[in-house]
């Protein structure tokens, strides 16, 4: 579990580096907006599913959703897709409007899905193919195309494999390879690195970024790992279908001042009060836990273990702020993002099947 | 390497309808002859059918009218619909399991409308029903049907359209219903009992429930047509359907395979 280990949340410092510079971009003046959704509504089965939704992805950034289940991101993106029709709201592509899931809009984006949109029983190359002919590239392009994202996926070698047999992984970079073929101005990535494993999380985001950088190519995502967030150029924290806060992850991470404490107790509601009453410190209970924010938190530390008896606490622990912990303050929720199980399908066989398929 | 630019690709609307119908049969073909068990399978099952009950029936079975029609030929182009029914009932339920997580969800976000996506479906799982009936119409002979005596224009054409039609039909249940277990039980429940009253295991009675059942079930008018091809367009007597003539047959089979289409298209607009 991340937020009860003090390395843990280091190394999410250290993954969140590269982004300070990319960062800049999003405060550039601003260029015309590549999407632009605005006042998006949806009602399903009586539960408020978008809850007047807006937000703009610019070109060249990649622009990431983050919310827990059920927040409304993937509901957006069926809508962008036109696999769901939205009881209201508009979108701009380049500043023309669009109709939702239209066909003007289908032509210029790109889709990756969080499950399979390949057939498993053909191989790479006949799938690159076929969706190639979906776009309309013509014999000579497609196949230039299909060899440079064959390579780019670095599936070269097992191009003409039924991918039935690729790993997770592999199949992953299919998935991206088959939504780049029409060099699409828009590619929507849907939980990308969901059931990746840390390796094949760190060369899928190192493949997206080079793609950003090189090409210019623009991304919107979702995700619900505030792990996944931190690289985004720009977040949107969704929560109930509304746009809760938006900016680079560097400034919403200091919506959160300090260090934060994370108690692991039987009783966290009775020691909430009990440390509010003999240090006045404002915690919270999330998920069981006691979260405290504070300045100074190692300072703190001692401080509490010592005026508390022996086998009060299960354990105590400290880490940098996060996008998880900007979004437990803004909504007093927590992403649930922690037990990401990585290992019940694709991490398993992405593991199992071994070397030379990492790029 | 190219940049990726705000450029746009222009292309008709039509020529992405065309490949978008284009990739769906390519892919059920591309399947179809991948799968070689499932094609042998697919065929060794109708055949056990044929021989086992067309054997057990033979002794029993006596033609209203005309005696000397052995039951294995008669039950013969019976088991070639079914054949035909087998197919597409199987290559339509894989629509369900597509939609959320295979193929088609990339077909869907593709330019190409919800008709050609159905339409290519049902084009795709019909080439590859069709292809299926083919093989078994290899074994003509052994119903005692000379493969250079049959009306194979005729035989072709309504095959087509039955697989067509078959399959757009299942189409719209898959989409509508959304579930692997629901789609076998409406499909079991609609098209067997349809197969069964079609004439392909006994000939439509002339009076009663069960004559309208048969006059009004275009499976029946498939089996008619088939039968039809099989004797050169000379039926035997007793074996055809209340007032039919490979005119009506074909034109209910045309029919037919519209109101599925539009049906299953209906369908596919209607639930996003």
């Amino acid at each position: 579990m991340r937020s009860a280990d003090v390395s843990d949340g280091h190394v999410q410092d250290a993954a969140a580096l590269p982004v300070a510079a990319a960062a800049a971009v999003g405060a550039a003046p601003r260029a015309g907006a590549r999407l632009e959704i605005q006042g998006l509504r949806h009602r399903f089965e009586g539960l408020q599913v978008l809850d007047g939704l807006s937000f703009e992805v610019r070109p060249g950034e990649i622009y990431g959703l983050l919310g827990p289940n059920g927040c409304g991101k993937s509901t957006t993106l069926r809508v962008l897709t036109g696999l769901l029709e939205p009881d209201e709201g508009q979108l701009l592509l380049d500043g023309e409007p669009v109709a939702p899931g239209g066909r003007r809009l289908r032509q210029r984006m790109g889709v990756v899905f969080q499950s399979p949109s390949l057939d498993p029983r053909l191989t790479a190359r006949e799938n690159l193919r076929l969706s190639a002919a979906l776009y309309g590239l013509s014999a000579a392009e497609a196949k230039s195309r299909i060899e440079e994202l064959l390579a780019l996926a670095n599936l070269e070698s097992r191009a003409d494999e039924a991918i039935d047999a690729f790993s997770g992984g592999m199949k992953r970079r299919l998935e991206l390879a088959r939504a780049l073929l029409h060099e699409p101005a828009l590619l929507l990535m849907d939980e990308p690195t969901t059931g990746l494993d840390e390796r094949s999380f760190r060369s899928a985001w190192e493949r997206i970024e080079r793609l950003r950088d090189e090409r210019g190519l623009t991304v919107l995502l979702t995700t619900h790992r505030a792990d996944e967030a931190e690289r985004c150029d720009r977040v949107a924290v969704i929560d109930g279908g509304r746009l809760i806060a938006e900016d680079s992850p560097e400034v919403l991470r200091r919506q959160v001042s300090g260090d934060i404490l994370t108690l692991e107790v039987r009783d966290a509601e009775a020691l909430c009060a009990e440390l509010s009453e003999r240090f006045q410190l404002a915690g919270r209970v999330v998920d069981g836990r006691v979260v405290l924010e504070r300045e100074q938190g190692h300072e703190l530390i001692p401080r509490i273990v010592e005026s508390l008896p022996r086998g009060r606490i299960d354990s105590l622990s400290m880490h940098r702020p996060t996008l998880s912990d900007v979004f437990v303050k803004l909504t007093g929720r927590s992403l649930g993002d922690d037990a990401e199980p990585a290992s019940i399908d694709e991490g398993v066989d992405e593991g199992a099947s071994g070397k030379g398929e990492t790029a | 390497m190219e940049q990726v630019v705000a450029g746009q690709r222009v292309r008709p609307a039509l020529a992405e309808e065309l490949s978008t119908i284009g990739v769906l049969v390519r892919r059920d073909l591309m399947r179809f002859v991948r799968e070689r068990s499932r094609v042998v399978g697919a065929l060794v099952q109708p055949l056990i059918f044929w021989l086992v009950i067309g054997s057990g029936m033979s002794g029993t079975f006596v033609l209203p009218g005309a005696g000397d029609v052995d039951y294995l030929e008669y039950f013969y182009p019976g088991v070639v619909v079914m054949v035909v029914l087998f197919t597409a009932i199987f290559t339509t339920m894989s629509v369900i399991e597509d939609r959320h997580s295979g193929f088609l969800q990339a077909v869907l976000v593709a330019p190409g409308s919800r008709f050609s996506v159905v339409l290519g479906k049902s084009l795709g799982a019909g080439t590859v029903a069709l292809s299926q009936s083919a093989l078994f119409l290899a074994l003509a002979p052994l119903a005692g049907f000379s493969l250079s005596e049959i009306n194979w224009p005729l035989l072709l054409g309504a095959l087509s359209l039955a697989c067509f039609s078959l399959c757009a039909l299942g189409f719209s249940v898959a989409w509508w219903l959304d579930s692997t277990a629901g789609y076998h039980v409406v499909m079991s429940l609609l098209l067997l009992p349809m197969w069964i009253v079609s004439g392909a295991m006994f000939p439509a009675p002339d009076g009663g429930v069960m004559a309208w059942a048969a006059r009004l079930n275009p499976m029946g008018y498939a089996v008619s047509a088939v039968r039809r091809a099989l004797y050169q367009g000379g039926l035997p007597e007793g074996t055809g359907l209340w007032a039919s003539s490979t005119l009506v047959e074909m034109g209910v089979l045309v029919g037919f395979s519209l109101l599925a289409l539009a049906w299953s298209v209906h369908i596919c607009y209607r639930l996003r």
